[in-house]
C-alpha cells in the first residue's frame, strides 16, 4: 500500500475505464444504425436492467449463508411497502440481528 | 439550461448518492484492503464509475488474476450498458453529440432506469436534467470512494457491520422496481436460472452476462401484446 501511482495499475484502470465507456456507448453504436426498432427487439431492450440486476441479486442470495437469505427475504417484504433505504435498512438490521445475537 | 430541470435532477440524484455512499466506502475500503493506494482507488472511481465492476476488478486484483482477464471480466459485468444505451438513444436523441458523450460517460444503473421513467411518462430527458442527476451522484461516489479508502483499514471485517449484505439487497431493491412491467416474472425468473446455472457451470463473473442473455432472450420470445400497451414504470429511487 502507497500513495504513489503505480504506472502498471494506472494503465489496468485506464483500460478498464474505456472497456466501461465503450459498453456504455455501444448500444446507441448499435441502434443509430437501424432504422427502426422492431418490436421484438424493444421487447427484449424492455427486459433488461431486470435481467440484469437479478443475475448479481440470484447467486448472493442462493451461494449465501443463513444470514444473508434471512436479510434478503426480510428486505423483500419490506420493499412491497415501503422505499428503498428503508428496505436497505431492514435488510441491514436483519443481518447484523441474526449474525450477532443468533451467530449465523 | 432548465433552472427547475437541474434543480430536479440534483434532487434525485442525492438521493442515489447517499444509498450508494455505502458502497463507495466499501469499494474505497476493499480496493486499499487489496493493494492499491487511495490515489488508485480515486482515479479508478473518477474513470470506470461502474461500482458493482470496480469491486469485481478489485476482487480479481486481490487474486492476482491476469490484467487481461481483469479488464474482460470488467466488461463483462458492464455488458448491461450496451442494452442501457441502445434503449436509452431513443429519449436523449436531442442531445449534440458533446452532450451524448457525457450522457454516456455518465450511464449508470439509477440514471438508465430513472431515465427511462421520465421519458416514458412524458416528462421528458432534458440534458439539464441528465447532468444535474448524473454529477449529484458522480462526485459523491468519487468522495466517498475516497473517504472509504482513506479509513479502508479501519473497517475492519466488513462481515461485523453487515456491509456485505448492502449490495445484493441494493440490486434486489432496484429488480423489485421493474415488477410493474410486462414479463416481469418470466424474465426474473429465467435469469435467476441463467445466472446461477452459469455461476455453477462456467463462473464468475460470466454469470452476470449469461444470465441477463437468457432473461432478454425469454422476453424476446413471450407473445408481443396485441395494442400497444403502456408500461406503468413504479421504479423506486434506491
Amino acid at each position: 500500500m502507497s500513495d504513489i501511482l503505480n504506472p502498471e495499475m494506472l494503465l489496468l484502470i485506464f483500460a478498464a475505464a474505456v472497456a466501461t465507456f465503450l459498453t456504455r456507448v455501444g448500444g446507441y453504436v448499435l441502434i443509430t444504425r437501424m432504422k427502426t426498432i422492431p418490436p421484438r427487439m424493444e421487447q427484449a431492450l424492455n427486459a433488461v436492467p431486470a435481467a440484469v440486476l437479478t443475475t448479481l441479486v440470484a447467486p448472493a442470495f442462493f451461494n449465501g449463508g443463513w444470514d444473508v437469505k434471512t436479510a434478503m427475504l426480510v428486505a423483500l417484504m419490506v420493499s412491497l411497502r415501503y422505499p428503498g433505504l428503508i428496505m436497505l435498512a431492514a435488510g441491514w438490521a436483519a443481518a447484523m440481528t441474526s449474525r450477532h445475537l443468533f451467530g449465523f | 439550461m432548465n433552472r427547475e430541470d437541474v434543480i430536479e435532477g440534483l434532487k434525485g440524484g442525492a438521493i442515489i448518492a447517499i444509498s450508494s455512499a455505502p458502497f463507495a466506502i466499501l469499494f474505497g475500503a476493499v480496493a486499499v484492503d487489496n493493494g492499491l493506494s487511495v490515489l488508485d482507488a480515486a482515479v479508478m472511481s473518477a474513470t470506470v464509475y461502474a461500482g458493482a465492476s470496480q469491486l469485481v476488478g478489485i476482487e480479481l486484483f486481490g487474486h492476482h488474476v491476469a490484467p487481461w482477464l481483469i479488464v474482460l471480466s470488467i466488461f463483462a459485468v458492464n455488458f448491461r450498458h450496451i442494452l442501457y444505451s441502445a434503449a436509452l438513444t431513443r429519449f436523449i436523441s436531442h442531445f449534440s453529440p458533446i452532450q451524448k458523450f457525457f450522457a454516456f460517460f455518465l450511464l449508470t444503473d439509477p440514471q438508465f432506469a430513472e431515465s427511462v421513467k421520465r421519458g416514458e411518462d412524458g416528462r421528458g430527458v432534458s440534458f439539464a436534467w441528465y447532468l444535474g442527476f448524473g454529477l449529484s451522484i458522480y462526485f459523491p461516489w468519487l468522495f466517498f470512494s475516497g473517504v472509504g479508502a482513506w479509513f479502508g483499514s479501519m473497517i475492519g471485517d466488513p462481515r461485523t457491520l453487515a456491509i456485505d449484505v448492502l449490495l445484493p439487497t441494493y440490486f434486489m431493491g432496484l429488480v423489485l422496481a421493474f415488477r410493474q412491467r410486462m414479463g416481469f416474472y418470466p424474465v426474473v425468473f429465467a435469469s435467476t436460472l441463467g445466472s446461477i446455472a452459469a455461476y455453477h457451470l462456467v463462473g464468475s463473473p460470466w454469470h452476470v452476462s449469461i444470465g441477463a442473455a437468457v432473461g432478454v432472450a425469454v422476453a424476446a420470445l413471450l407473445p408481443l401484446p396485441a395494442s400497444e400497451p403502456k408500461p406503468i414504470a413504479e421504479e423506486a429511487e434506491a
